[in-house]
């Protein structure tokens, strides 16, 4: 595992935005587009885009990205184990809301591939 | 294996990673070498799970180990067992990591069992980095980081032949989803099978030692993944490597490093190469295959996640933990070993956590290499705990001082295991005494001119011969003296006799 | 046609006062705003669910404990409407999305159980932009709700259902939630007091996150000490939440009438609108009366400059989708929600999502994915993520200056449907709320004066981390000087 994102940096000027670009993040979001959303989205996403351009004109040097604004660190709890409520309700409750369940379980499609 | 490099203890290893410390050779053809790391996926032995109230306990009824947290429902928010993060720091610890400031990121992927499509893990800023691991053999493996995750629930797929890809469907059960995980990876500094299942072994007695896994491999406990390259002997390069998903027992471990990397050495050799990829491991074929389908491009978008903020253990925090660290391993097997015990007996010893008494033992007297010989020969696991140390150091001096062969003490040995009574009671019940020397040569000549041709093959024979003949007299005598006669000296006796 | 007012009823705490003291029954009460509901609701399209019957019974309950001589709570029945991405246990909570028109939750968000334990009422389940994207409502897979001052007009959004059903008098207050202004521009388009709390004020558990990092849930009331008697209420550390500040809530009621006598107001000239074509006349000009009456009224304001103000929207736009494009995945057909078949899990997976999400909420998930991909992270969520960083160390370091800042809260009145198609155009409309939410500090919304075809316009005062109470001192007062 590399511990470290690869990024070359943003072009400057940016390139735009093409169908191919959206194509490959539609298909990360597992999102399908058709043809004609795919011209309307890559318009739009490339519009959006132009505005991020202007964070370049602020100098972040070597300041520190925010990961809370109020910088608390170090909240834990107890090891203590509780289900929702009774384990067998919070069962029937959870898969109550599942579109297809056999056997107490979550029922999908085959699969393609084992998880990452 | 090789034994006898030592590497000082507290050095740690370079991190860049050369050369290895024990070449296996015999396993890829002349002039390659493998080059494997190993990550492996720990459950921590907590209450609940790492960010959830729900109970971290294994099987269960399908999806009863769950509340909302875990489930991933919309609206639901992690928080953090500290007691998963005092083992994580305790995991870091025993391997000699360093233990920073860290955060949480998610690795974004879609799978259905895992129950918001991201894992919360630890990606650019993990808890313990830098540590190394010395195996028993001396060999110092570098971990490169012990970071904190999230385990995934289980995904059984119900198909046609029971095979991933085929037709059918799949049945989801979240009652793994969430149970704390430290994922341990090491350098790619192991040489081979056999380092590998030693680093997996030494690894898991660290873990079970400190609480912090209950390491059971056939529970997935413990789950390892194997980076293997190959390069050619004597370079420093570390090639394409392939992570080989699913080795989960010591066996496949093995097995599956030896296949991946005489695979590789097949590529190189036909002018190909080996492509960097994930592999799982099929135990039954006995051989690796593809992951997922390489035109699917693996990027994870991993980010801080902003449901969480940063754990910053201080210095007491870590220095607490690190005063309640049980001894280790390594620990429990040097003190054994200062003692005069053999190296490798002490790991057996260490293993079966039976030093304790064998520490109390020589505390009282008795030889350490026979305490520990007893020990790995001649006691069950389960019996030892009936066993009083005083006794057991009184009936290693009996033997050491003559009064008891080491047959006679054996046996008396599995009495005061399964009786309580001492041994002094016991060998006077069975009337035992040590034959004298002088008595057992007299036995010795005389079954020597009783077999004629068997005494030509001990003095001429072959090794193998030498040896079967050996076992035919010192039974012979055994026989005769109705167990009571040394062994070793009669072995001596033999030996004399025939002039080697 | 305009009603410059929103519907005048009795207020969160004349009711709480009454139903306390035997002189009002709650039930009175929820049936008088039930029927203002069942006059009204069709036209106006506040709520995706009314949970009259559920009311009722909690308001029965309430009487019966006044008459049990009981301890009631401080907002002892009081009629209260929820954003639907609020988690209700038992009551099916949309989002206003397709892919969970059905699901009903197990458990209950934590600013519902602290509701329901000061004695309010539960009316229903307010429209929304699809999981709180959007500034108009317009984006509800369910159908846009109407302004009820103008049913021409947009009620502004996200959190518009919620703003609605308060101006239309369906509730005496309700709560929104706020990722980068859906509390304080609806509340400006609407005529209401909206406030986006201190990250970290109030617990988010059940809120359904759109950007975690950024969402804060807040009241929607037709005046700010009935503002200050809600979010007493609802704000306090929560161990279910980990970014829950744990710090005891210091009441905000108790100052409100404490003055502004000598406080220190700037007006953020990046924000001001003032030679901004982006910016209604109207809107500018009455937020610098606002300015003048406070400074009449004894408070010293200057002008003051925040330059990285303006890169708010742009950092905006690339963190929110990001964190969104993470929240949302969730969304694929498994454990909850809409499921359309698939031959394998992941075409399963995708159908779902494509038929579940409408354009906004695509878009966003898509300009995230791309924002957080390898090749581009540094470029765009990095960078904003330390443009971040400095903007809260300029907020900062005005703050030693000033104890509140003031601009407009909108750039424009309620506007028409469909007039803000494009949705950069759209976006432009959170151009003064995303600072706040940015820098995680608390911002809130009055009314004052009207600009365009006589609607409201809301002024903006935000104020450092944990600065409600002098922020909401600097709001009742100004309050007090509208026009």
């Amino acid at each position: 595992m590399s511990s470290h994102h690869e990024t070359p940096g943003a072009p400057a000027p940016r390139a735009h935005l093409t169908t191919d670009d959206v194509a490959k993040v539609a298909k990360l979001a597992l999102l399908e587009l058709s043809d004609d959303e795919l011209e309307t989205f890559t318009g739009q996403l490339d519009a959006v885009l132009d505005l991020a351009e202007q964070l370049d004109e602020f100098d972040i040097g070597d300041i520190p990205p925010t990961a809370h604004p109020f910088g608390l660190v170090n909240v834990f709890r107890d090891d203590v184990a509780a289900v929702g409520h009774d384990a067998e309700v919070m069962r029937e409750e959870a898969l109550a809301a599942a579109p297809e369940v056999e056997a107490h379980q979550f029922k999908v499609p085959p699969a393609l591939g084992e998880a990452p | 294996m090789n034994t006898d490099t030592v590497v000082d203890a507290g050095k740690a290893p370079d991190s860049s990673s050369a050369r290895h410390l024990g070449h296996e050779p015999g396993l890829l053809p002349e002039g390659w070498e493998m080059v494997v790391g190993l990550e492996v996926h720990a459950e921590l032995a907590t209450e609940s799970k790492m960010f959830s109230p729900a109970p971290n306990v294994f099987g269960g009824e399908p999806n009863t180990n769950v509340h909302p947290v875990c489930l991933g429902l919309p609206g639901t928010l992690p928080v953090v067992n500290r007691n998963a993060v005092e083992l994580a720091i305790r995991i870091g610890l025993a391997l000699n990591c360093t233990v920073n400031r860290c955060i949480w990121a998610r690795k974004n992927y879609f799978y259905p069992d895992m129950a918001k499509d991201y894992q919360i893990s630890q990606y650019d800023q993990p808890l313990n980095v830098d540590g190394h691991l010395e195996l028993p053999s001396g060999a110092v493996i570098g971990i490169e980081r012990a970071h904190m995750e999230e385990d995934a629930g289980k995904t059984v797929h119900v198909g046609d032949d029971g095979r991933i890809a085929s037709a059918g469907y799949s049945l989801v059960d979240y009652n793994r989803a969430g149970v704390p995980l430290v994922e341990i990876v090491s350098r790619p500094d192991i040489a081979g099978p056999e380092q590998a299942k030693e680093y997996v072994e030494e690894l898991r007695s660290i873990l079970v030692a400190i609480g912090a896994s209950d390491g059971k491999m056939e529970e997935g406990s413990l789950r390892v993944d194997a980076n293997v390259s190959v390069r050619p002997v004597g370079s420093d390069e570390l090639r394409t490597r392939c992570e080989i998903k699913n080795v989960n027992s010591l066996r496949s471990i093995g097995r599956a490093i030896v296949y991946e990397a005489q695979r590789h050495v097949q590529l190189y050799e036909s002018g190909e190469a080996p492509i960097q990829e994930t592999r799982h491991w099929d135990e039954e074929a006995g051989r690796t295959r593809p992951g997922r389908s390489k035109e699917e491009a693996e990027d994870y978008r991993y980010f801080a996640d902003p449901d969480l903020v940063p754990i910053d253990p201080s210095p007491e925090w870590i220095a607490e933990i690190a005063a309640a660290l049980p001894a280790l391993p390594k620990q429990r097997r040097d003190a054994l070993i200062e003692r005069g015990g053999a190296h490798d007996d002490a790991a057996i010893v260490v293993g079966r956590d039976l030093d304790g008494l064998a520490l109390t033992a020589i505390g009282a007297g008795a030889d350490a290499q026979r305490v520990l010989t007893h020990i790995r020969n001649n006691l069950a696991v389960d019996g030892a705990e009936n066993l009083d140390a005083a006794d057991f150091a009184e009936l290693v001096k009996m033997e050491t001082g003559g009064a008891l062969t080491a047959t006679q003490a054996k046996q008396v040995l599995a009495e005061m295991v399964e009786t309580g009574s001492d041994p002094a009671s016991i060998a006077a019940a069975r009337g035992f005494e040590a034959m004298d020397a002088g008595e057992l040569e007299g036995l010795v000549d005389q079954l020597i001119a009783e077999h004629p041709d068997e005494w030509a093959r001990f003095i001429s024979g072959d090794d193998g011969d030498r040896k079967k003949m050996q076992g035919f007299f010192t039974g012979q005598i055994m026989k005769a003296t109705k167990g009571q006669a040394d062994g070793k000296i009669v072995n001596q006796l033999l030996s004399a006799k025939s002039g080697g | 046609m305009t009603t410059a007012r929103p519907v005048p009823t009795d207020s969160v705490l004349d009711i709480a006062a009454a139903v306390r003291a035997g002189e009002r029954s709650a039930v009175d009460v929820l049936e008088q705003h039930l029927a203002r509901i069942a006059e009204r609701d069709d036209e106006i399209h506040a709520f995706n669910t009314v949970t009259d019957e559920a009311a009722r019974q909690q308001a029965a309950a309430v009487d019966a404990s006044v008459a049990a001589g009981e301890t009631v709570g401080p907002l002892a029945g009081v009629p209260v409407a929820l954003k639907d991405n609020l988690s209700t246990r038992g009551v099916t909570t949309t989002c206003s999305s397709r892919i969970l028109e059905n699901w009903v939750p197990p458990y209950d968000a934590t600013v519902v159980e602290r509701l329901a334990a000061a004695g309010a009422v539960f009316v229903g389940k307010t429209n929304l932009d699809e999981f709180a994207m959007g500034s108009s409502t317009e984006n509800s897979a369910f159908g846009p709700t109407r302004n009820p001052l103008d049913t021409g007009r947009v009620p502004g959004g996200s959190s518009g259902g919620s703003a609605a059903a308060v101006t239309a008098g369906f509730a005496a207050a309700s709560l929104g939630s706020d990722t980068g202004g859906s509390i304080r521009q609806p509340a400006a388009l609407c005529g209401l007091v909206g406030m986006k709390p201190t990250y970290g004020g109030v617990s988010r558990y059940g809120l359904v996150a759109f950007a975690s990092s950024l969402d804060q849930i807040g009241p929607f009331t037709r005046t700010v000490a009935e503002s200050a008697a809600v979010y007493d209420v609802i704000a306090g550390p929560d161990p279910r939440d980990s970014t829950s500040i744990p710090k005891q809530h210091v009441p905000v009621s108790a100052t409100l009438g404490d003055g502004i006598d000598g406080l220190r107001v700037g007006v953020v000239t990046e924000l001001s609108g003032r030679g901004n074509d982006a910016f209604e006349p109207g809107v500018v000009e009455a937020a610098f009366a606002a300015a003048e009456a406070l400074s009449d009224a004894g408070a010293k304001v200057e002008d003051v400059s925040i330059p990285t103000a303006v890169a708010g929207l742009s950092a905006y736009y690339m963190i929110a989708p990001a964190e969104a494009s993470s929240n949302l995945a969730r969304y694929d057909g498994v454990r909850y929600g809409l499921r359309k078949p698939g031959p394998n899990t992941a075409a399963m997976m995708a159908a779902s999502r494509t038929a579940g999400f409408g354009d906004e909420v695509k878009r966003r998930i898509m300009l995230g994915t791309y924002a957080l991909s390898a090749g581009y992270y540094d470029a765009f969520y990095g960078k904003a993520q330390r443009i971040r960083t400095l903007m809260i160390r300029e907020f900062d370091r005005v703050y030693e200056n000033f104890d509140v800042l003031l601009s407009p809260t909108s750039p424009c009145v309620a506007f028409e449907f469909g007039a803000k198609a494009d949705p950069v155009t759209m976006y432009y409309n959170d151009v003064c709320t995303i600072p706040s939410n940015l820098t995680g500090q608390p911002a809130i919304s009055v009314p004052f004066g009207t600009g365009a075809h006589g609607l409201p316009v809301g002024v903006q005062l935000m104020a450092p981390m944990l600065g409600e109470p002098v922020m909401y001192r600097v709001a009742a007062a100004l309050e007090g000087l509208a026009p």
